[in-house]
């Protein structure tokens, strides 16, 4: 049974699967410059390193991170863009 | 008769051209079957050489060959800029009009860099991806008497993804040849959230830039350069003065691959597979080096282990038989050099499923580079190593 991430609906979802880090890491950074202030992004990364990687980047560049839920095969980290 | 066509006259194309005519000389003796590559300038240039250019130990005439000298005199070479591949009719479309048509198509168009996406890069920042680009960074380097050199990565991915490393570790190293240290900060930008893309090499590579001195600056992405107070801005709200700013460009596919619909935008990536090296859903199409988009180093070395196999697999389809033998598929190999100044350096050698452990670096790899540069016009594009 999947998890319900709880908070704000997502505005994007960035498939990312089969990408090797830091390539999904890579892939939020571009949607989130192309995103508007309030906008949520969902990656979705089958890399294990994203987990890690993506929560610290998102407490460096000032953003919120609305959850990490792990699913099949593959992990969801959703984040909120702030400024 | 069979065509294969191969775009791209680097070191992806020109090594597949000239294994293919060891697999094919009988089929291309008789006529039926035709090589050709097209390459946009009809010389081959090897890139990994621009860094010593602005480190002060090569020309940029040592660099740059005929492609034809390269080639065996069997393949045919077209120069002129490709327009359009029409992967339905197989053909590809030359900016000066002509069409060539393909039964097997390799492409192996390298990347190209894009300053210009960045505001003010041109005027600001220096780099070394090209040869005028390096000799700048020379000259820039001739004049710095002290202050603060910042050296970062403004896109990724890039090619030879150690150069910038590099780079800052032999400019730490001339520095102090030159007395200059103690008045001069170095400062090391990396877009992720460690020094180097592969964690064993960070693990190395760390310490390294922690003893020298170079302090290190991890999720930094290149957002805007001021010029005016000339400050380096980035996506997560640092900022960095410099007197001497050197950034690796922001890199993307050839845009013909977009137009084409091989390719997605923005950047231009070929989507190909990790084993086979097919282009997704093309069965008559290949690529290798900097144009995949594989997870994996956008370098010569990368293009030089992926040939043999694009070979094998482009030489069984015209002889009607299933790849066969050790270069069927590709296991992701690279291998390649790592400076780390003062004369010494290391090897990076790994595949899919074996990072590198690289060797405490010493004197011997550094030489091993030195030599691998020197004789790679007589080696790497004929297929001898």
């Amino acid at each position: 049974m999947l998890e319900t991430i709880p908070g704000p609906a997502v505005t994007r979802t960035i498939d990312a699967r089969g990408s090797y880090c830091p390539g999904p890491l890579m892939e939020l950074i571009r949607a989130i410059r192309e995103a508007q202030v309030g906008d949520v992004l969902a990656v979705l990364s089958s890399d294990s390193g994203s987990k890690l990687d993506i929560p610290k980047w998102v407490a460096k560049a000032g953003h919120r991170l609305v959850g990490v839920t792990t699913r099949d095969g593959y992990d969801e980290i959703v984040v909120e863009k702030l400024r | 008769m069979d065509h294969i066509v191969i775009l791209g006259g680097g070191v992806g194309g020109t090594l597949t051209a000239n294994l293919l005519v060891k697999r094919l000389g009988e089929r291309l003796d008789d006529g039926r079957t035709t090589i050709t590559v097209i390459d946009a300038t009809g010389r081959h240039t090897y890139q990994p050489g621009f860094m010593y250019i602005a480190m002060g130990g090569e020309r940029a005439s040592h660099l740059s060959r005929p492609e034809d000298s390269l080639l065996d005199p069997r393949v045919h070479l077209v120069v002129g800029e490709v327009d359009k591949v029409d992967p339905v009719q197989q053909t590809v479309a030359l900016k000066w009009g002509e069409t060539v048509p393909y039964n097997e198509l390799v492409i192996a168009t390298g990347c190209r860099i894009a300053p210009e996406t960045i505001e003010h890069f041109d005027t600001e920042a220096h780099h070394f991806y090209t040869a005028e680009a390096a000799l700048d960074l020379r000259h820039a380097l001739d004049r710095f008497t002290g202050g603060r050199i910042v050296i970062g990565i403004a896109g990724m991915p890039y090619k030879c993804p150690p150069a910038p490393l590099e780079v800052a570790l032999l400019i730490e190293a001339e520095l102090r040849q030159r007395h200059l240290r103690d008045s001069a900060e170095l400062h090391f930008c990396s877009p992720i959230g460690r020094a180097f893309t592969i964690e064993s090499v960070s693990d190395m590579v760390t310490p390294i830039l922690a003893e020298k001195g170079i302090e290190l600056h991890t999720f930094f992405n290149v957002e805007r350069i001021d010029a005016e107070r000339k400050v380096v801005e980035s996506l997560e709200g640092e900022e960095l003065g410099y007197d001497l700013l050197i950034l690796v460009p922001p890199h993307t596919g050839q845009p013909f691959l977009i137009a084409s619909g091989l390719a997605p935008a923005p950047g231009g990536w070929l989507p190909t597979d990790r084993q086979t090296l097919q282009v997704a859903g093309q069965p008559h199409i290949h690529a290798l080096g900097d144009a995949t988009d594989l997870p994996l180093s956008k370098a010569g070395s990368t293009a030089h282990f992926e040939a043999p196999v694009v070979a094998e697999r482009v030489a069984a389809a015209i002889q009607g038989r299933k790849p066969n033998g050790k270069h069927a598929d590709y296991a992701g190999k690279v291998m390649c050099f790592f400076e780390v100044g003062d004369g010494k350096g290391t090897l990076l050698q790994f595949d899919y499923d074996h990072p590198p452990r690289p060797p405490r670096p010493n004197r011997f790899w550094h030489l091993g580079k030195i030599v691998f540069n020197k004789t790679y016009w007589h080696t790497v594009p004929k297929g001898r190593v």
